[in-house]
């Protein structure tokens, strides 16, 4: 394997989230409902339908371009690409060719020596979507033209990446950021994040890149993956044995695991580009670009550098906080408000990242659900009942798992459970002694020297009174106990 | 400018049609004809006019990302050649 050297290009497509398509007026809101519900004349593409740009979509673009360190261009033109296929009605796409809007930028992902590496973006460009096709069996197609003028991206890497895993996580970063912006939703399973790669071997000896393969249908991280592998090691195999690799589309398998050839025939590429002339170029000024820079929030790699300098949190924590915007702007909001109460940033992170994201892991949600499930002011509520010593730790973990499945606050559900610390040593005496009489071994062992064992009556303490005994006074009453009985 | 009849076939296959020997020939010369007229337009000098895909002197013509009804699905089904299941139907291009 060693003596090959592995190129990966990608090229990212993404939906716009805007509310109307690309080059009309018809609902994007279509995921889950009936097939032929978001149609226009322009989607299906009717003789004498006129597009017009969708604004948004544009800005939302030169927004992308300039979170992934691209120049956003004052002149770009639209292309028509021709060619014959049932899910584009007009027979060709509206789509950018050689000025697209966006040009020349980078993103730093982990390289596989663990240090930063920055991946090289060729370009962003604009287009529509097209619909979708379900073939049957009887030799018919039924076509839905709900996503068909779709506002879509594509965004084309440089043959930067050097791995299948460098490639997985370039395609992780990207969506990352595409949603942290807000541009896009993510959702690979629906199709709106969709990913080919552009891949080749060369012996380490060769300075001239391999030939390049086209691998289509991978439909998430995992899938990338595994058929970049494949395919790397079948390319290598076939020059091991001494042939030569065919420039050719070829289709992800996910169920055999295997990459197969794409009838070349049939996909015969001349798409004749022209300028597109029913739109006029988009022509900007200096100023509407750095409007979209002012819109650009702070992004997940600075925001996480800011983390671990104002917060003193671990790489991992932060690494962790800001893999999603909802939950950063939870973990800063929780901060903010915890000064109040003397909560540490730490204290924030630990209820997040332990109590908050093993529920939401346990449920199967997203973490966006956080701060509806367990609201900033809930979170504080139970870090100030533990931090005055009203609750316990361990019953502090059960109110919080409390409040996050009902939505009740903290205090509500302590004083309805009756649930408040017990430290009085009158009532935790009395428990004390019915400890002592009930465990006479660990009395024993303890009385012959063997100081630990009074953890385990103290925990018997906890489980008596539902870990709401406090320990410590649990512990000061034991001994107490012990030491007059001696 | 003379086609091949490879050209012809490379066309046809583009935009899915399906010619007969004649009509291939017949397309052949037409198309060869048509490009010969065209080629007209090589004895004019541009070397002063600058490359030109618009003649309206428009630019970034937008509009805001509001949303309108959708077309009636029934009714533009009902005037489709064929459909199923509230989807336009085809033959299928590839049978793959």
């Amino acid at each position: 394997m060693s003596d090959y050297l592995t190129t990966i290009g990608l090229e990212v497509h993404a939906q716009v989230r805007t509310a109307s398509k690309m080059f009309d007026a018809c609902s994007t809101d279509y995921a889950g409902g009936a097939p032929n519900q978001c149609i226009s004349v322009v989607s299906l593409g009717l003789p004498g339908a006129l597009p017009v740009i969708n604004q948004r979509a544009i800005e939302l673009a030169a927004l992308t371009g300039l979170a992934i360190n691209c120049t956003v261009q004052l002149h770009s033109v639209f292309a028509r690409k021709s060619y014959i296929y049932p899910d584009l009605p007009k027979g060709y796409q509206i789509s950018q060719y050689d000025q697209p809007i966006c040009t020349d930028g980078w993103i730093t992902i982990e390289g596989d020596d663990g240090q930063p590496r920055r991946i090289g973006i060729e370009r962003l460009h604009i287009e529509e979507d097209t619909g979708r096709l379900v073939h049957y069996p009887d030799g018919t197609s039924l076509i839905d033209y709900n996503r068909s003028g779709m506002p879509l991206m594509e965004i084309v890497s440089k043959p930067d990446i050097a791995s299948p895993e460098e490639a997985k996580r370039y395609f992780q970063k990207l969506r990352q950021i595409l949603m942290w912006i807000g541009v896009n939703s993510g959702n690979m399973e629906e199709g709106a994040l969709r990913c080919d790669a552009n891949v080749s071997v060369r012996p380490a000896s060769q300075q001239a890149f391999g030939t390049k393969v086209e691998i289509k249908n991978m439909n998430s991280f995992r899938a990338v993956e595994r058929a970049l592998v494949y395919e790397v090691e079948r390319q290598i195999d076939v020059l091991e044995s001494g042939g030569s690799i065919t420039q050719e589309t070829r289709g992800w398998n996910e169920a055999q695991g295997i990459t197969v050839g794409q009838r070349s025939k049939e996909f015969a590429h001349d798409y004749r580009y022209f300028a597109e002339p029913d739109l006029p170029p988009l022509i900007f000024e200096p100023a509407w670009v750095e409007a979209r820079q002012a819109e650009l929030p702070e992004l997940p790699d600075v925001r996480c550098a800011r983390f671990i300098a104002d917060y003193a949190l671990s790489q991992q924590d932060a690494d962790l906080l800001t893999t999603d915007r909802a939950v950063a702007d939870y973990f800063e909001t929780a901060v903010d408000a915890a000064r109040a109460i003397q909560g540490t940033p730490k204290d924030v992170a630990n209820w997040i990242l332990g109590e908050g994201f093993r529920l939401l892991n346990d449920s199967n949600e997203e973490s966006t659900n956080l701060g509806t499930r367990m609201p900033v002011a809930h979170l504080i509520n139970v870090m100030d009942l533990l931090a005055q010593g009203k609750i316990t730790r361990t019953v502090a973990k059960q109110v919080f798992e409390a409040s996050f499945q009902n939505g009740q606050p903290p205090d509500q559900i302590v004083a309805e459970q009756g649930l408040t610390q017990i430290s009085d040593t009158d009532a935790l005496a009395t428990l004390a002694r019915e400890v002592i009489a009930n465990n006479p071994k660990a009395v024993d062992e303890y009385r012959r020297g063997k100081k630990t064992a009074i953890q385990f009556l103290v925990g018997q303490i906890m489980k008596a009174t539902r870990g709401q005994a406090n320990p410590q006074t649990a512990r000061t009453v034991l001994e107490a106990e012990l030491d007059t009985d001696a | 400018m003379e086609l091949t009849l490879n050209e012809v076939e490379h066309m046809t296959r583009l935009a899915r049609m399906r010619l007969s020997a004649d009509e291939m020939e017949r397309m052949r010369e037409q198309l060869s004809a048509i490009l010969d007229y065209i080629a007209l337009l090589n004895e004019v000098d541009v070397s002063d006019v600058p490359p030109t895909a618009q003649v309206t002197g428009l630019s970034s013509v937008m509009r805001e990302d509001t949303v309108l009804p959708s077309l009636p699905r029934n009714e533009v089904l009902a005037q489709s050649p064929d459909h199923a299941e509230g989807m336009f139907r085809v033959k299928a291009v590839f049978d793959d």
